[in-house]
């Protein structure tokens, strides 16, 4: 599936199946992950849990978690991962982004 | 029993990867940690993985990393890819996170060469989906080919004019540049060239990039006054006021810069002492002539010692370098000094354009004190005037907004809040930047989930105990 995205890859590489809040994806192999979700369209990553405001990716460099998602169960920075074949995502649940950590 | 490091370096960016070439020329056992996957930094982000097509659109000077990129893979230094140091104590055990698994390192001296973070710019709307910063919009650029199109550049400083030329070349030019630097600003700024050639370079590069962005008839809109992005849900317009007119200009992406600031997160786990350095517009960590902090052991080079670019940062780390070496035996005091007069005299030539960077594109003020109802901190949405009405409230510090918000509580720890919360408390109670002081950074420095802690690495966790 590939819906309207204000960014465009330059360049093509062999695209893995994956998915987002259950929604079939195909994401280029290896790109930086909220980087190809971008470019697929996705274009709100979560919610806050203080007001429930939509967010995206802001760094780009794993300083302001605003990318969180959750993949697997885990909630991890998309902007600090690589996309694999079969990354089931979803996103974060309002308590699961503070939940997971120490 | 864990093999102690002589050097371990934090940051594979130009500071951090000249200084491990350096040093492991030198004869130490040197360990990299880098949170990115490759070796570069955000300034040669991917820079091994770029295409020539893309080489082309991002230029020499970000290509010209590759030649780093190369010396430290052809070093045999131990370079950790995808480690994300969380902790940094007792003279000197790092936990880090790699690959789901918790581990620490031990060392004699290190180098924090975590690099910069740009310069918080709270405006309205500047936490909706679609708004980014000018770096995010160059890093999409560098490790994954994408461009955005239909965007607007928002802001002041050369990142701004390099980033707008590289999406003319590649064929996606911004909507529009809107910059809040005035006529002014530049005169200023030209004071300060002088005779400074390596000045006179930047300025040429620089105007270079801006005949780029004219020749493809981007808009720009100088002294632009007022800023502010609205949408639905998303980024759609950014309006501001310009020639005492209000303008709209429709959107889909907005990239803000207003300078970078040192990322000094590490360095004040540690308890080095930091200062307001006024050129910079933000903390600094105080360090003598070889980039050591008052943490004995522990030094700092490149863009997280103060601002100064990628080729003053390769200097910096060099010397360092030779300061380990020195300090370890390996290398003789009169030698130090030998090789390090070269890098200094490069150093100084590099650092010659600053002066006029800082005075002709200053930050924009408004950002800087933004209106009340603004939110300054990202994470847990803390608004100008929830800050100014803790200062009314006899709040005097950053750690004391603590008791009565959770500003900076968030996970981005107030990398993109604690500047503006410093400057609101000084300006608020009448007091300098150096007495309002910062918040305290305490360890982990990024979050640790319990399953990267179980999973920590047995045979290391022992020689911890």
């Amino acid at each position: 599936m590939k819906t309207a995205s204000p960014f465009l890859e330059l360049e093509s590489a062999p695209r893995v199946d994956v998915t987002w809040d259950g929604v079939p994806l195909s994401l280029p192999e290896e790109a930086n992950l909220a980087a190809a979700l971008l470019a697929a369209g996705v274009h709100v990553f979560r919610s806050t849990p203080v007001s429930g405001a939509p967010r995206a990716p802001f760094c780009m460099m794993g300083a302001c978690f605003d990318c969180l998602v959750e993949i697997n169960g885990v909630t991890r920075q998309a902007c600090m991962l690589e996309v694999i074949e079969g990354m089931v995502m979803t996103r974060p649940s309002e308590m699961g982004a503070h939940a997971d950590e120490t | 029993m864990l093999m102690k490091r002589d050097f371990v370096i934090i940051g594979a960016g130009p500071a951090g990867m000249a200084a491990a070439t350096q040093a492991a020329e030198l004869g130490l056992y040197v360990t990299v940690l880098d949170e990115q996957l490759r070796a570069g930094g955000q300034i040669y982000r991917d820079v091994d993985r770029a295409s020539k097509s893309l080489g082309n659109i991002l230029g020499a000077d970000y290509t010209d990393g590759a030649r780093l990129t190369k010396h430290l893979r052809q070093s045999g230094v131990e370079h950790i890819s995808g480690a994300v140091v969380w902790a940094i104590e007792d003279e000197f055990r790092i936990s880090y996170t790699c690959e789901g698994r918790g581990a620490q390192i031990e060392a004699d001296r290190i180098l924090l060469a975590t690099g910069a973070l740009e310069r918080p710019m709270p405006i309205p709307g500047w936490t909706l989906p679609g708004v980014m910063t000018a770096g995010a919009g160059q890093i999409l650029l560098k490790q994954s080919g994408v461009v955005a199109q239909n965007a607007v550049l928002v802001g002041a400083g050369p990142l701004l004019y390099l980033i707008g030329a590289q999406m003319v070349r590649a064929g996606t030019p911004p909507a529009a540049m809107v910059e809040t630097q005035t006529r002014s600003d530049m005169i200023r700024g030209l004071r300060h060239v002088g005779g400074a050639l390596q000045g006179w370079r930047y300025m040429a590069k620089g105007l270079g990039m801006l005949a780029e962005i004219k020749r493809a008839k981007v808009p720009r809109y100088t002294g632009a006054t007022g800023i502010g992005i609205e949408g639905e849900g998303k980024a759609e317009v950014v309006t501001f006021t310009h020639n005492g007119r209000t303008q709209r200009i429709a959107c889909e992406t907005v990239f803000l810069h207003h300078g970078v600031v040192a990322n000094t997160q590490a360095a004040r786990s540690l308890g080095i002492s930091h200062t307001w350095a006024v050129a910079h517009g933000s903390f600094v960590p105080e360090l003598d002539d070889w980039g050591q902090s008052d943490v004995a052991g522990v030094f700092i080079a490149g863009d997280g010692a103060g601002i100064g670019g990628a080729k003053a940062a390769e200097h910096a780390g060099r010397l360092v370098a030779l300061k380990v070496a020195e300090d370890a035996k390996r290398l003789s005091t009169k030698d130090c000094n030998l090789m390090a007069a070269p890098l200094r005299r490069a150093l100084v030539r590099e650092l010659a354009a600053r002066p006029f960077l800082d005075a002709a594109y200053p930050p924009y003020g408004a950002a800087l004190r933004p209106a009340d109802n603004t939110v300054i901190c990202r994470c847990e949405e803390i608004t100008a005037g929830d800050i100014r009405s803790y200062a009314n409230l006899g709040c005097l510090g950053p750690n004391q907004t603590k008791a009565f918000g959770r500003a900076g509580m968030g996970h981005c720890q107030g990398r993109y809040c604690g500047l503006t919360v410093t400057a609101l408390l000084a300006d608020a109670n009448r007091q300098s930047p150096d007495e309002t002081g910062y918040y305290r950074i305490r360890p982990p420095l990024k979050p640790v989930t319990l399953g990267e802690l179980a999973a920590m690495d047995g045979t290391t966790q022992d020689a911890a105990e």
